[in-house]
């Protein structure tokens, strides 16, 4: 049976409003402590601060994380390769803009 | 229900070996992979080769599934029973062969934690101002006996205004319930904004095609010209050349940056089916006795 309920949720918007710890993002994103360990050995994350426990992650990193994670498990490949598909569709991305393909998705 | 053939989704043949299944499913995950495939339809393509993947690279449910295909050419179609449900990982006949599917992504939840992630479409006009949505979410819930059952939930949210396509919301607290009674997790929604003609999106900057007559983009005009948020005024330049692009500052998608919004010129001819038409273009020829589009630079 549908509740009902007075109270409207604020949602927050990851990318512009979050910080995620190690982990916070480890939760969120369903990795691994070893996989985002990965990932920013990769150079594919970019956590401020020196150690683990100091880690402090932007919002666009849970993206990112689930994405490498998805292409890892969906073509069967390792994580260094899904870093080097992500940066290479970035360039694909940015290309495409360059030639002014305004509209495209 | 649909019975599928699943042989067919890999192109390979009945006979074909584990490492055959393997090798076709790896090509098409590459070629049709939402992540990195330009093909229409990708994500629905992956979904289907997913799922084929998935029930024949399993000796057992390969083995149950191909009994259902004997059965089938012998006797009358295979109908188990229907249930709706457009979100989920597997199609309904998967999901009667099989029971729900184990999609990496459930299995990662179960161990890792309890943070949900859905998708959420909303409206253009969202995104401008700012909307409230109800959800329905299907959480699990344990009854007086101990068992669990899932339970119907509506949830209110607010959409905040500026959100781009491919950002993701936050609920904390409106994950998984722990039924341990540990704090419940946080539910995750990427968010879509739905497609609004005549409107394209492209990150922040919104555009838009605006049709305009041969004179007006010669002469210059003031035309009515949509946006999102209705209606403006707009002065098309004297000698508009074919799809020059006009942009209205900060009038793209609202946000600590604002998007643009261009909109691109498209001289549209007027027919020449009447007398009159025929003798406005004899008189426009007339006018330009040494044009000629093929030679002519035209600025662009």
């Amino acid at each position: 049976m549908p509740k009902l309920h007075a109270y409207v949720f604020e949602a927050l918007v990851v990318e512009e409003q979050v910080i995620f710890t190690f982990s916070d993002l480890c939760r969120a994103s369903g990795a691994n402590a070893a996989q985002v360990k990965g990932l920013v050995e990769e150079g594919l994350l970019h956590p401020v601060g020196d150690a683990p426990e100091q880690w402090q992650f932007s919002g666009p990193s849970l993206k990112q994380t689930r994405m490498a994670l998805r292409l890892t498990h969906e073509l069967d490949i390792g994580l260094t390769a899904a870093a080097l598909v992500m940066e290479l569709l970035d360039e694909v991305h940015a290309l495409r803009a360059r030639l002014g393909s305004g509209g495209r998705t | 229900m649909d019975y599928k053939d699943y042989y067919a989704t890999l192109g390979i043949q009945r006979e074909a070996t584990q490492d055959e299944v393997k090798r076709a499913y790896r090509k098409l995950a590459r070629k049709y992979h939402p992540d990195v495939s330009k093909e229409a339809n990708a994500e629905a393509r992956f979904k289907e080769v997913a799922e084929a993947h998935e029930a024949l690279i399993d000796p057992e449910r390969r083995a149950a599934y191909d009994a259902i295909g004997q059965r089938r050419e012998r006797g009358p179609a295979f109908e188990p029973q229907q249930n709706g449900d457009q979100d989920k990982a597997f199609s309904d006949f998967f999901e009667s062969l099989f029971g729900r599917g184990r999609g990496h992504e459930a299995a990662a939840m179960a161990a890792q934690g309890r943070d949900h992630h859905a998708r959420i479409e909303v409206d253009l006009a969202d995104v401008y101002q700012g909307a409230q949505r109800s959800i329905l979410l299907s959480v699990p819930h344990r009854d007086a006996q101990g068992g669990v059952t899932l339970e119907d939930r509506r949830l209110d949210i607010s959409i905040p205004k500026g959100l781009r396509s491919g950002q993701h919301l936050r609920l904390a607290g409106q994950g998984a319930v722990d039924l341990d009674g540990g704090p419940p997790g946080d539910l995750y929604l990427e968010v879509t904004i739905r497609p609004h003609a005549p409107f394209r999106l492209d990150g922040a900057d919104v555009h838009v095609d605006l049709p305009v007559s041969p004179w007006e983009a010669a002469l210059g005009a003031n035309v009515k010209a949509p946006t999102p948020q209705g209606e403006v005024q707009l002065t098309v330049p004297a000698d508009s050349p074919q799809g020059r692009k006009l942009r209205l500052k900060g009038k793209g998608l609202p946000g600590k940056v604002a998007g643009d919004l261009y909109v691109t010129l498209n001289i549209v001819l007027p027919s020449s089916a009447t007398d009159a038409a025929q003798q406005a273009y004899q008189a426009l020829a007339q006018a330009f006795p040494g044009y000629d589009p093929r030679t002519s630079t035209q600025e662009a």
